[in-house]
């Protein structure tokens, strides 16, 4: 256990390092987001019958801040060693796939969970946001944030250079993300849209995540937690896969 | 006694390119051992599949007596690698990243090892310092360092002193012979043939991914078909009649002369001596790793074993 505890240390050790670009950072642009579309829609738009947008809003930016960190440090953390080449000094080590695979995964997790963390703590001096299911907010955020972990390690993985990862970025987990209904419930959608919306996995997360604070959703949540958790299943599994075929990694 | 590390039936390709072609090698426990050929050759693919960094199409490969594929944490647990990249984390700072090495390889606490090991590297003032801030020689340390931290029974290093200063190149050899007088094996790679020559035991040389040569230093260069000879430069430049069955060569005013025994250049001498003829240069020519190395990578095919 010490080898994979050092690499878990290690990996939080880094982005603390540069904690003001990997937390601070994505914290003030998140509440930026959130200054602009209160600015804007607060008067006109109401989410739930009784909820007001912000307070729908918030949750939803939430998630979104702590998943896109979570993917951000795990697939910049592998492309940088890659490209580095010190992931050497990983691959040489006797430290197990299984080790490798969960320290990357928990590190990326804190540091989502601690992006996320710090959005909701500012917005509490402002706003006046419910919590009435604490446990389905926690469970979600925490399955949410090691799916796109995973889903980071396998970016960083896969890409190359760092070219591809932005292309990985930008054309799967931000469409996902957006679409996924931070912005808005699925209900206001027209029909197809919302026939495609119920594809996409990441409209589960935010969706389960939401209920935990106003005990509604679009969905039920244990339904939610199903297909999250059977996502997080798969896309677990085909990383630690990768890992132990040296995938991109050994030649 | 079981080997160090076994090597057998090796084989990989890159694409079109074959790295290796049936490599079969066996390092003893306690050698001092070199791999040696040109770019190319597949020197540093031999150690990446070693060290598992790079899987072989076909073969087995074994570390102290563990599979590398299917025994790898037992394997790499006893094998330390110093890579030909100079590969750094800038994180960290030098004693970290060695903290931290050693713990991935299960050792926690390893202050005393690790501050010994700055020491003898001679990294001491540069302990605190991050690893972005360090020239490529101290960048060098940190990687032999890094290799050393869990105290690997094997040891490999590929290239570690190119680009290396003097004063570097001979300490980390004094360390590096002192590892191997206290048990460890030592596997490197050089492209300085001398180092090879005077530290080394036994020495492999690749060519086209094959080995050509495997044999002791001293044997390789015994078996050479160029002996040994005296090149001179002489007032006047003209050789006595006694010398002249001795001569291979006579240009640009330099005569060389073949020996069997050291004991014949007294006789050279002599007969300069007696023919009044002034000794302007000489030199001895005496065979070394690299007329081996020449004559090897120049008559390929030939395998030895």
């Amino acid at each position: 256990m010490t080898g994979f505890f050092t690499l878990l240390y290690k990996e939080l050790l880094r982005f603390w390092k540069v904690g003001f670009q990997t937390i601070v950072a994505p914290m003030v642009s998140t509440l930026l987001y959130l200054l602009i579309f209160f600015h804007v829609l607060e008067a006109h738009v109401e989410a739930y019958p009784g909820v007001a947008y912000t307070a729908f809003l918030i949750p939803g930016l939430v998630m979104m801040a702590v998943i896109q960190n979570a993917f951000a440090n795990a697939s910049s953390s592998m492309i940088q060693s890659k490209i580095s080449g010190n992931i050497v000094f990983i691959l040489l080590s006797p430290l197990s796939y299984h080790a490798i695979f969960f320290a990357y995964i928990i590190a990326s997790i804190v540091r989502g969970l601690l992006v996320g963390l710090g959005v909701y703590w500012v917005t509490l001096f402002f706003f006046d946001i419910p919590l009435a299911q604490p446990v389905w907010s926690i469970l979600f955020v925490v399955l949410g944030s090691a799916i796109l972990s995973a889903l980071g390690l396998i970016a960083g993985i896969w890409a190359d250079k760092f070219d591809q990862l932005a292309a990985f970025q930008n054309f799967i987990i931000l469409p996902l993300t957006f679409l996924s209904g931070v912005f808005y419930t699925i209900h206001s959608l027209p029909a197809g849209w919302q026939y495609f919306s119920h594809l996409n996995p990441f409209f589960y997360m935010i969706d389960g995540f939401r209920y935990g604070f106003f005990g509604v959703s679009d969905i039920s949540p244990y339904i939610s937690l199903l297909i999250v958790a059977i996502c997080l299943v798969a896309i677990s599994m085909l990383t630690i896969r990768m890992l132990k075929t040296g995938y991109k990694l050994r030649h | 006694m079981q080997p160090a590390i076994e090597v057998k039936h090796v084989s990989k390709r890159f694409g079109d390119v074959c790295a290796l072609s049936g490599i079969d090698l066996e390092i003893r426990a306690g050698e001092f051992f070199a791999l040696l050929g040109p770019n190319g050759a597949g020197k540093t693919t031999l150690i990446s599949i070693i060290a598992g960094l790079t899987l072989a199409d076909s073969g087995t490969v074994s570390v102290m007596g563990h599979n590398v594929i299917t025994q790898y944490r037992q394997a790499r647990q006893s094998l330390g690698v110093v890579p030909q990249e100079l590969v750094f984390d800038p994180f960290f700072t030098v004693r970290e990243i060695l903290l931290i090495q050693s713990g991935y390889y299960g050792i926690k606490h390893n202050g005393d090892w690790v501050d010994e090991i700055i020491e003898r590297l001679d990294l001491t003032s540069k302990a605190n310092a991050n690893m972005r801030a360090l020239s490529g020689g101290m960048k060098r340390r940190v990687l032999v360092a890094q290799a050393l931290v869990h105290k690997p029974p094997v040891i490999i290093l590929d290239e570690p002193t190119a680009g290396v200063d003097v004063e570097l190149r001979q300490s980390l050899w004094d360390f590096i012979r002192q590892l191997n007088q206290n048990g460890h094996t030592i596997v490197l790679t050089t492209h300085y043939l001398d180092e090879a020559e005077t530290l080394c035991n036994r020495v492999a040389m690749l060519k086209d991914g094959k080995i050509v040569a495997l044999d002791s230093t001293r044997n390789m260069i015994g078996k050479l078909p160029a002996g040994k000879s005296v090149r001179l430069r002489l007032l006047p430049d003209t050789l006595p009649a006694a010398l002249h069955t001795l001569q291979l060569s006579h240009t640009g005013g330099m005569v060389e002369l073949r020996i069997d025994t050291y004991a014949q250049v007294e006789l050279i001498l002599s007969a300069l001596r007696s023919a009044h003829i002034e000794i302007l240069e000489m030199h001895l020519q005496q065979p070394d790793l690299e007329d081996v190395f020449v004559n090897m990578m120049r008559n390929s095919g030939n395998e030895v074993t």
